[in-house]
């Protein structure tokens, strides 16, 4: 099971949009929308290998960031978060591979992907995949969604990090 | 560096916060949305937040400041796309506030280009991703479709109905004639799409070749090619298999009908036929890069359709089966000079002279209504010259749809997936007047039956 407190955990669980940062190769942070699939332990992301570049930085440099910020895409909830943790792109066959890992929660938290999978014919290269699979290593929470003053700390278990 | 336009800042001011991310003396990303305010004459933003040790936005390097809204629409999927990120440095806190100075700016808004062109735009970085995969990979990795649906994006499939019409007609005119034999009728059908399959998979090869098809962003359901070759979901050398199977099927079923029927009529049609279906696309003549391949399809899939199924039937040709190919002929023309129009900016950058790269938005609509409405005059005068059958008058009923086409076209002709409705009403354009056409002829045979 994971570390992350159960308020993260929730929005991880609700969030439609969350925001995943990478390292470019010239140092420099870049920021990408996509929505967050949780499984208990770890943050699952994906992207289509149209918009690969992010999947590029990671596998240059695995540190990550994810953003839980926006209400609207956390269903009116108002707690914000940030996840810091490694990354590791899953790439094998981009064609099945996401599908066998993250559909069943992709289904479970946005189910229109199913009626987006069966046009599979008019855009097959939205549906070639790479999975991110995130292991959280600290977190900030800011349980009133108020930056404006300094958040909770928590750092992962050894054991988690290792 | 050089700054960011004043119209960068102006857009980011429109989103509700922004998220600043910086990469931490760890190495680690560290992202966190905060209030903020733009300052266009400053060329800055204000940024309230973070507050706390843990999250000190430093200094001393480049940070990443991002606008983001993407509405999500449970049960729908999301709209209203559109993200802004901004790079630049962060100067030390002042009364609480942390000034923002972006160098650089990138992002994407779907009202200005829509998600499918956006996709398509990435398809090189999809390919050299793919690409790289395999190298590290030690094998070929490639997007793939399942069979059925490759056959039909590969062979543009659901066109077929632009062979099915012309061809049952040609049979329904021969039937009225007294001709009908059911086994040459389906041997001309299938025939008849295999021809038209073939050609559709050329027109891709050469389109891809050409270049025609990589510099159209704008794709859709009904323009563009299958992309099959762009999108690596097969080789050209697979294409090529797939295309000379199909002409080889065509070229021997058209052998077994004119053996089969003795006719050296059909022979004659069917190499115009072939003649016309290679030198749509293929060079030197390349029909459709000259502005012809309207006049092309129209006698492809119009008197040679017809006229080729009824000289199946019957071994000759008559009067009336190209007076009722002539409505055929002209909508079918008709389909791909309306799909033309969004394909005409990567069309005229391919050197490919077709009638909407060449003539300007009105003229194009114009030229539209006046053929459209040919294609029921020649019916009417049909049926007033005693060609066609009077029922064949049933056809005059899809008229409005002519009109629902010109509006479409003339509303949305610089919008290619606005287009897209109109371009599937003109399809259907066709096909109900060929169907409708068809009843025609089957009231007329039923009402001679019977008289």
């Amino acid at each position: 099971m994971g570390w992350l407190p159960d308020p993260v955990e929730r929005l991880l669980e609700i969030a439609l949009v969350g925001e995943l940062t990478v390292v470019r190769s010239d140092g420099r942070p870049i920021t990408h929308p996509l929505i967050p699939l949780y499984d208990g332990e770890r943050i699952l992301m994906h992207s289509s290998t149209l918009f690969s570049r992010k999947l590029e930085h990671i596998k240059r440099d695995p540190h990550v960031s994810v953003s839980l910020s926006d209400p609207i895409a956390l269903n009116g909830m108002y707690g914000r978060a940030t996840i810091q943790g490694t990354a590791r792109v899953i790439e094998d066959d981009p064609h099945a591979q996401w599908e066998r890992l993250i559909l069943d929660l992709w289904r479970k938290k946005e189910p229109v992907i199913d009626a987006f999978l069966k046009m599979r014919v008019a855009l097959p290269l939205f549906f070639e995949r790479a999975v991110i699979e995130i292991t959280p290593e600290r977190c900030l929470f800011w349980a009133d969604g108020d930056t404006g003053h300094a958040p909770e700390v928590m750092v992962a278990p050894r054991a988690v990090v290792a | 560096m050089p700054g960011v336009e004043a119209g960068q800042l102006a857009r980011l001011a429109t989103y509700p916060f922004v998220v600043i991310s910086w990469v931490d003396d760890a190495g680690y990303p560290v992202s966190v949305a905060t209030a903020f305010a733009v300052d266009q004459a400053a060329g800055t933003v204000s940024l309230t937040g973070p507050v706390g040790d843990a999250v000190a936005v430093p200094t001393d390097r480049e940070v990443n400041v991002l606008g983001s809204h993407i509405r999500p629409t449970p049960g729908q999927g999301y709209d209203e796309r559109r993200y802004l990120q901004l790079w630049g440095r962060a100067a030390a806190v002042v009364s609480g506030r942390i000034a923002f100075t972006p160098a650089q700016a990138w992002g994407w808004d779907e009202a200005e280009i829509p998600f499918f062109e956006y996709s398509e735009r990435s398809v090189p970085q999809s390919r050299r991703y793919l690409a790289q995969l395999s190298e590290e990979q030690g094998r070929t990795v490639r997007p793939r479709l399942s069979l059925g649906w490759l056959l039909l994006r590969t062979t543009r499939l659901p066109f077929l109905s632009a062979t099915l019409v012309p061809v049952l007609l040609g049979i329904a005119v021969a039937a009225r004639h007294g001709d009908f034999n059911w086994w040459l009728a389906l041997v001309t059908i299938l025939g008849a799409s295999f021809a038209h399959l073939g050609i559709n998979v050329s027109n891709d090869i050469f389109d891809t070749l050409s270049g025609a098809d990589e510099a159209n962003v704008n794709p859709t359901q009904f323009s563009g090619g299958s992309r099959v070759l762009i999108y690596d979901l097969l080789t050209l050398r697979q294409l090529v298999a797939l295309d000379l199977g199909l002409f080889g099927g065509a070229a021997a079923i058209g052998l077994y009908l004119v053996w089969a029927t003795a006719s050296q009529t059909l022979l004659l049609i069917g190499v115009a036929g072939i003649v016309l279906g290679i030198a749509y696309t293929a060079p030197p003549v390349k029909l459709v890069y000259r502005g012809l391949g309207e006049i092309a399809v129209a006698i492809g899939f119009g008197p040679i359709m017809v006229l080729g199924a009824y000289a199946v039937q019957t071994g000759s040709l008559s009067w009336e089966a190209s007076v009722a190919s002539l409505p055929v002929a002209i909508l079918v023309a008709l389909i791909l000079y309306v799909n033309e129009i969004p394909d005409r900016v990567g069309d005229a950058a391919a050197g490919k002279r077709t009638l909407p790269v060449r003539l300007s938005a009105d003229v194009v609509t114009g030229i539209y209504l006046v053929l459209a409405l040919a294609a029921f005059v020649a019916v009417g005068a049909g049926v007033a010259g005693g060609l066609l059958p009077i029922p064949a008058l049933i056809a005059l009923a899809a008229i409005p749809l002519v009109f629902r086409v010109y509006r479409g076209i003339r509303q949305n002709y610089g919008r290619p997936y606005a287009l897209m409705a109109s371009m599937g009403v003109n399809i259907n354009l066709h096909l109900y007047v060929g169907g409708l056409l068809l009843v025609g002829y089957l009231i007329a045979i039923i009402v001679a039956a019977f008289t």
